[in-house]
């Protein structure tokens, strides 16, 4: 039968509710919603939290286990020795128009040397005047001590050669582009930029940690769109639009392509657009144009126009280093921004003096140096197409051109054995090497570098070599 | 033209033995010194603020270079990021960026500037003075212009020409490229080398073939930027500890190993300790061994930089390897510059014949860049044939020994003399603390007035507080040489209260004699 519950516990539960009710009217407002908000509360860490997973602390014996295991890799993956760069060819002797090979003399096609200035007695001269007065190292960066005077003049000599305010020299090629993008660019800056640009911009463009925007190599059209796009997300933002800095990378000449950039039309899309350009010539300063001035004046365009153009000293000037110049308002900021000026020695004098000297034989009225080599290089791009067989990268006043062979034929094998066969007929030509973590790969191709004195007669035995060497690779 | 004479001390005897050692002190910094320099950067900053002000409301002129775009691009650069330059670099910028005409041996030729207009701009006067030069990274003395190793410089310029124009991997090595490698791993005593044409480009350029993505990188803080840039192109995860701090390293490198990558928790791919033989603007060592005996325990890789320590450290000038009697096999990438001791430029890097042969084939340098000039490639061999010379009598040891009693010497009698000198006794960077900015221009200028160029230094390139003077030893000071700028240092440190340590309360020149 159990405890009845008889009718006085219900009448004391009923006036119990009855009070209860009563005293939710007398309670405050706020009070009611503070209580029901606590309640949903409750509910919900009940009913909808997914439990927090309590942290289990390792405890040292099974730390110590982990470092145990632990197995790094190898310092670095195993290499083939068969690897081109492990079986490079050993020279002896100056670097010129020819090479010593297997003991015989060939015609050197391979090295960026387009001026012949490589073992040029006038030049051997001034440096070793400058070894004679300044020793070889400059022992300290710029800022300590590092400047000598021979430096501030090549400086003046570069920005006059160019018709600029200021000049900047770095003691390397590479760290030249390399490092003047990053001291402009920063992490929210736009870079638009070639995607033909050569292994040393790429790294400059990389280590700005910019916004990049890659366009089809030399395609105007795909640059525009780019613009446009930018234009009209800028719009919608103008007050973070005015923050952004951006700039167009290009080369003048590509050394991966041999063609030349359309800057007529980038010129005018820089003042509709508002972008900076920097334009990095190493292969067209003293190469292309009346007097080795460069794309501005094969495009007859203003040099003022462009914001900054840098260049090596190591290709048709023949020393060791690189400068950029502009005007001052640009150059100046390198001094302390850019790092491998800052915080790198100074350019060995002896180095300096040699390209102030080239300086000067590229100054000098009525040599025709820079005529003969575009002419020269058209020709060749005429007799490189007479063979019939072989793909002609390149513009045809360029003096570096890559060949290729059609299409599907187009492998590093076959290209080796041509330059192979072309060695033993004596030739010395080279495939164009690159690294795997290229932005964007060119084809297997053999870079083809022009000398200023190459004679007509060693120009047809070239092409009669590729020739005989097209015949054998397609048997 | 001048012959660098060694001094004429010819039996010196080293004042202190070679104990490798030696403990490294950094006195604090005393409050006084602190609260002014503070107080200068406050007035530097109002007159700062005040001048820009005037500037802005064109009552003053703009100096200084200006855009030459139409309006309508977005400014160049960040004014804020300029205020520093315009307001408080600029004001000293004549002790910076001296330009010398002459070899940067022991004593330079500097060409004489004058300013009219604070600095914006400079003229020269035609004129070159001479001064004691203790600026330049010469350590062993073999920035020369005449000599033997000049004659087979020149010699080299004959037979090579100046340059190459064509990159390693395609036809820019000489037999000359090969002889300085093999010289080089038998100088140091590992496998093989591989040299490079830029210091800098060696570490920004190597670093990220050899560690990528999935790799950790643990660094000093106090790292030179061309491995900080380097680490950062490898794309690998970077933590940084505190200087020299091996027990911090140490923690680093348990947690890394028990917790693994961020995010994903796998375990890390390889784990590479950077750290520099001899820091530049401490004069600190690197602790080598407990580094070695670290690395050995933790299964790390260690890349050690030796830019100023290679022929500057140990008793045969093989670093710090060598200083500290470490097994050089122990060090899994040596990398140094040729630019201090050897008086050329470029770099190097050393170890195991596969890492070499690794480098070789993927380093960006190797690949891209032009192969090193064929005369500094000389100057280079020469100074290594005398350098591996073992014979006392000869050129190569008497400079190793010159140097460590010119840096002994010149340690000790600085410190007594009450200057706070940072580093290790041993190196022969001796940085001298100035603090505040205005004493950095000021004893510049005061030491230069008395025919002695100095390096000093401050923000950014020290902390805020702590400004330097950095003085470089060179086996071509003789010991009147040190003497002179040791009685210019005591005028002038006077005259800027810089006397100031306790731990070496300040005696005068002539009662640290010794």
């Amino acid at each position: 039968m159990g405890s009845p519950v008889n009718r006085d516990d219900i009448a004391r539960l009923a006036t119990d509710f009855y009070s209860l009710l009563e005293s939710f009217k007398q309670t405050p407002f706020y009070h009611l919603i503070f209580e029901i908000f606590l309640i949903l509360t409750v509910l919900w860490l009940v009913c909808f939290r997914k439990p927090r997973p309590i942290a289990k602390k390792l405890t040292e014996k099974e730390k110590q286990e982990l470092i145990d295991e632990w197995q790094p890799e190898p310092l670095v993956p195993p290499v083939d020795t068969n690897h081109p760069a492990l079986n490079v060819r050993v020279l002896d002797g100056i670097v010129g128009k020819t090479i010593e090979i297997d003991g015989r003399k060939s015609l050197n096609f391979a090295t960026f040397n387009f001026l012949n200035f490589v073992g040029n007695q006038r030049i051997a001269d001034k440096a070793i005047q400058a070894v004679q007065k300044y020793g070889v190292g400059s022992c300290g960066p710029r800022g300590f001590y590092g400047t000598i005077d021979i430096h501030l003049e090549l400086e003046e000599r570069l920005a006059r050669f160019f018709n600029f305010e200021e000049g900047i020299i770095y003691s390397y090629g590479f760290s030249t582009i390399a490092s003047i993008i990053p001291a402009y660019s920063k992490r929210n800056d736009i870079l638009f930029v070639d995607e033909g640009i050569h292994y040393a911009i790429q790294k400059g463009v990389e280590a700005s940690r910019s916004t990049v925007k890659w366009f089809r190599h030399n395609d105007i059209n795909d640059l525009e769109r780019l613009l446009a796009e930018q234009d009209k997300h800028d719009k919608k933002n103008p007050k973070k639009a005015s923050t952004i800095r951006r700039f167009l990378i290009i080369e003048g000449l590509y050394m991966n392509y041999g063609d030349i950039c359309p800057l007529p039309r980038m010129v005018e899309l820089k003042y509709k657009y508002k972008y900076r350009i920097f334009m990095d010539e190493s292969v067209s300063f003293g190469t292309i144009g009346q007097t080795g001035r460069g794309v501005t004046e094969y495009h007859n365009v203003d040099r003022q126009k462009i914001d900054l153009i840098s260049s090596t000293l190591e290709y048709s000037v023949g020393s060791i280093g690189g400068f950029a110049v502009g005007s001052s308002f640009v150059i100046d900021h390198q001094r302390l921004s850019a790092q491998g000026y800052c915080f790198s020695a100074s350019l060995p004098p002896l180095l300096a003096a040699a390209a102030i000297e080239a300086l000067n034989i590229m100054d000098e009225e009525n040599s025709g140096l820079f005529e003969t080599l575009m002419d020269k290089s058209k020709r060749l791009h005429k007799k490189l197409l007479d063979i019939k067989g072989y793909r002609v990268l390149g513009e045809d006043i360029s003096p570096l051109k890559h060949l290729s062979l059609a299409n599907s034929l187009n492998t590093i094998g076959r290209l080796e054995y041509i330059v192979e066969f072309a060695q033993t007929r004596g030739i010395t030509i080279t495939i164009a090497r690159y690294l795997n973590d290229e932005h964007h790969l060119p084809e297997p191709s053999i870079r083809l570098i022009l000398n200023v004195e190459m004679t007509d007669e060693e120009l047809e035995f070239l092409c009669t070599v590729l020739q005989e060497a097209l015949v054998k690779v397609t048997a | 033209m001048t012959k660098n004479k060694l001094s004429s001390n010819d039996n010196y005897t080293t004042p202190v033995a070679e104990h490798p050692s030696l403990e490294e002190v950094y006195e604090a910094t005393p409050f006084s010194e602190a609260f002014w320099t503070y107080v200068n950067y406050i007035i530097l900053n109002i007159f700062g603020w005040f001048r820009d002000f005037l500037r802005k409301t064109r009552i003053e002129n703009r100096k200084g270079s200006a855009e030459n775009n139409p309006p309508g691009f977005v400014p160049l650069y960040q004014s804020y990021e300029s205020f520093y330059t315009r307001n408080v670099y600029q004001r000293i910028a004549d002790c910076f960026n001296r330009p010398i005409g002459s070899v940067p041996g022991g004593k330079l030729d500097l060409l004489e500037r004058v300013t009219d207009d604070y600095n914006w701009s400079f003229k020269f006067t035609g004129d070159k003075i001479t001064k004691i030069n203790l600026g330049s990274y010469n350590y062993l003395g073999f920035a020369n212009n005449n000599g033997q190793i000049a004659n087979n410089v020149i010699n080299s310029i004959k037979t090579n020409g100046v340059a190459t124009a064509s990159t390693t991997q395609e036809f820019g090595t000489l037999i000359q490229h090969r002889k300085l490698e093999s010289l080089l791993a038998r100088f140091l005593g590992t496998e093989d080398a591989v040299a490079f044409g830029m210091g800098f480009a060696t570490n920004a350029l190597n670093i990220p073939s050899i560690v990528g993505k999935g790799c950790l990188i643990l660094s000093d803080e106090l790292n030179h930027t061309s491995l900080v840039l380097g680490s950062r192109l490898s794309c690998a995860t970077i933590k940084v500890y505190r200087h020299n701090d091996m027990e911090h390293l140490e923690r680093l490198l348990r947690e890394a190993i028990v917790s693994g990558q961020s995010r994903t928790h796998r375990p890390w791919r390889k784990i590479l300790v950077i750290v520099e033989g001899v820091y530049s603007m401490e004069g600190s060592l690197c602790k080598l061994p407990e580094l070695i005996e670290l690395k050995k325990k933790y299964k790390a890789y260690l890349y050690l930089d030796e830019a100023h320590s290679i022929g500057a450290m140990g008793s045969h000038g093989r670093g710090v390897v060598d200083y500290w009697k470490c097994d050089v096999n122990d060090v899994d990438i040596l990398m140094g510059t040729f630019t201090k001791s050897f008086a050329a430029a470029g770099g190097y890097i050393a170890g195991k014949k596969e890492l070499i042969d690794h480098i070789r084939v993927s380093s960006h340098a190797a690949a891209y860049a032009t192969s090193m000039s064929p005369p500094v490639i000389e100057q280079i061999v020469s100074v290594l044939n005398l350098l591996i010379d073992e014979n006392e009598e000869h050129e190569g040891r008497k400079r190793i020994n010159q140097l460590a009693w010119n840096t002994s010497y010149f340690r000790q009698r600085l410190s007594k003399m009450g200057f706070i000198v940072y580093g290790h006794p041993h190196s022969p960077v001796v940085p001298a603390l100035l603090y505040s900015p205005s004493k950095i221009a000021a004893f510049n200028r005061e030491m230069l007035k008395r025919g002695v160029a100095v390096v000093t230094v401050g923000f950014p390139a020290t902390p805020l507080v702590l400004g330097r003077v950095r003085f470089c030893l060179s086996a071509s000071h003789t010991k009147e040489m040190l003497d002179e700028v040791l009685k210019y240092a005591e005028e002038v440190g006077d005259l800027l209260n810089m006397r100031q340590s306790k731990l070496n309360p300040k005696k005068s020149f002539h009662e640290t004699e010794f």
